[in-house]
């Protein structure tokens, strides 16, 4: 009997420390960003954002910072949005139990798990030296372009594999080609979810610090780019930068540059959540 | 469906027309798939050469043996094992934290918690891994930091804790959500069997689901170590720029990435030895995770349909 009161006990306790675990990560992230806002919501304001960089705390803004980042953006878009989806296409679609899928589907794993600093190595020797692109936002947006294209690919994959074979199956029936079948249902019944996936993968993106640093995008650019071929620096190098100063001025900068920052990524994900839900609900199959 | 040109084209050069257009595009789509084998080969090549060069100029003996690092230094050592120990310190603080955090998440998700609460929270720690690791790199010195010199003042304004402790909580969804799968996989009967037994749910979790999904859990473990090994930016910022050969997690070090970083933000001509010192710094750093990969890579194939 007493041993059984003991074992009750014991699941109880489990059950406390269990939920204490679940929420403490998400505690911790609440103080900080409490302390996030308690720092920088002060300094918040449309001067912030539109000024340009400075050496005087005061003065200085993220208007250039924030173009880089939006550059960088839309180009890695255009790069990884159709190789990512033409590639997942094709592992699901064509490349089913060849040695050569093999391949491609452990080399994927494998290169989701490279740390994103390497592939600063790769972008540094490949764009920025043998192709002679120099620091520039095209150089960094082929890197990061790179650095999510597994995720990309996956996200394509699963949402294809939603798709059921009947639709598929009715097409081929018709007498619709393979490209035929996939264009005109396979891709308009996935796309939702394939959206979803690439704005996540890109919200990734736009976070990532450390192979832009290593390809030289620069924490100080007088102007924002005007072209694909300038050099440009991102939210989250001006904000490593600012981290690295000494002086409360700038530390204040970061906590403001943060909450920019994170808002975009928070809109991102929002976007990517509704996507799924409404094309969860459309796709009822 | 374009009756209108076949009319004009003779029907077996249409039908031709049409396989010829399929061909291009399956070959258009393969050449996509094909960019990600060449990233991997000019990953491994670009590492490669550079290292090297490199190594033809320092010998792997004292790359490996050599106790000091200081390539950028008038005395210059080039020694990876106090980046490496750097590596291994906040790696090892990190997973200190992650791991009975992350389990036990994973046990109580699995074993306790009402359907809807894990559908609810499932998402919300992974907001745990969005959020961009640079804005950890504030916390762990802005606000850990200054938080733990209050219960221990000889800490250093950058030191391994810190960086180690937030890099923890940052994968803590990676061991949670991984684990959380291999424990929801375990057969239902084997969960019954125990519970028939007269089992607790505690005693269910510890002697049946976990052992049963063992090499999941291992396969999450090994994943968030292979996460927080190639981490940058909270190293970067809140661990120091020392490279020393020590455990001691209160004192500043440098990891192999923040070092890779710390070069890229000065001016290091390419081609020269300090240039070539990321490539080999960052080949032990690939070579790592590379392995740690598939070790989790094989273990997962090996175990997968233990069940069916």
């Amino acid at each position: 009997m007493n041993n059984r009161r003991k074992n009750r006990i014991a699941d109880k306790a489990f059950q406390v420390w269990g939920i204490a675990c679940t929420f403490i990560g998400l505690v911790l992230l609440v103080i900080f960003i409490g302390d996030i806002l308690i720092d920088g919501l002060g300094r918040l304001s449309w001067d912030f954002i539109t000024a340009l960089p400075s050496r005087r705390p005061e003065s200085a803004g993220i208007w250039t910072a924030m173009m880089g980042t939006a550059w960088v953006l839309v180009f890695t878009t255009i790069i990884s949005f159709p190789l990512g989806v033409a590639a997942g296409i094709y592992l699901e679609e064509y490349a089913k139990k060849s040695h050569l899928a093999n391949l491609l589907e452990i080399n994927i794993s494998n290169l989701a798990g490279v740390p994103s600093i390497i592939y600063g190595l790769l972008g540094l020797e490949i764009f920025v030296r043998v192709m002679n692109l120099g620091p520039s936002v095209l150089a960094g947006s082929l890197t990061l372009s790179l650095l999510i294209l597994p995720i990309v690919i996956v996200a394509t994959r699963e949402s294809i594999k939603a798709v059921p074979g009947s639709i598929k199956e009715a097409s081929f029936a018709l007498g619709a080609t393979k490209w035929q079948t996939i264009r005109n249902q396979v891709l308009p019944a996935s796309f939702g979810g394939i959206l979803t996936g690439v704005i996540l993968a890109l919200s990734r993106a736009i976070g990532e610090t450390a192979p832009l640093i290593v390809i030289g995008a620069l924490a100080y650019v007088p102007f924002a780019p005007k072209s694909p071929m300038d050099e440009f620096s991102v939210l989250p190098i001006q904000i490593f930068n600012w981290v690295s100063r000494p002086q409360q001025g700038f530390i204040t900068n970061a906590a403001a540059a943060i909450i920019i920052l994170l808002l975009i990524t928070l809109v991102m994900n929002g976007i990517a959540v509704y996507f799924r839900n409404r094309w969860q609900k459309k796709m009822k199959w | 469906m374009q009756a209108g040109s076949s009319k004009k084209i003779p029907g077996f050069l249409f039908s031709g027309m049409r396989k010829i257009k399929e061909y291009l595009i399956e070959k258009s789509l393969l050449l996509s798939a094909f960019i990600t084998i060449l990233t991997t080969i000019g990953i491994i090549l670009v590492l490669t050469v550079e290292a090297v060069n490199f190594f033809s100029e320092v010998s792997l003996i004292s790359f490996f043996t050599d106790t000091e690092w200081t390539p950028l230094f008038e005395q210059k050592h080039f020694g990876i094992l106090p980046l490496l120990t750097g590596t291994l310190l906040t790696t090892f603080i990190a997973i200190f934290v992650a791991l009975p955090i992350g389990l036990s998440i994973a046990i109580y998700l699995n074993e306790y918690a009402p359907k809807g609460f894990r559908k609810t929270i499932k998402p919300a720690l992974e907001l745990l891994a969005a959020i961009p690791t640079v804005v950890y790199g504030f916390f762990a010195l802005m606000v850990v930091t200054p938080f733990l010199q209050q219960i221990y003042p000889d800490l250093a304004g950058f030191n391994a804790l810190s960086a180690g402790i937030v890099m923890g909580i940052m994968i803590i969804p990676f061991i949670s959500s991984l684990s959380e799968d291999a424990l929801f996989a375990v057969p239902k009967s084997l969960r019954e069997a125990s519970y028939g037994m007269g089992s607790t749910r505690l005693q269910t979790a510890m002697l049946v689901t976990v052992p049963a999904a063992s090499s999941g859990i291992v396969v999450s473990i090994i994943l968030a170590i292979s996460r927080a090994v190639g981490e940058t930016m909270i190293v970067a910022i809140a661990a120091g720029q020392q490279p020393r050969l020590t455990f001691d997690p209160t004192v500043p070090i440098e990891t192999i990435t923040a070092y890779i970083v710390q070069v890229s933000l000065g001016d290091v001509q390419h081609g020269t030895l300090e240039y070539r010192t990321i490539f080999a710094a960052g080949i032990t750093l690939f070579a790592l995770t590379f392995l740690l990969n598939n070790i989790s890579f094989f273990l997962r194939k090996k175990y997968r349909q233990k069940y069916e």
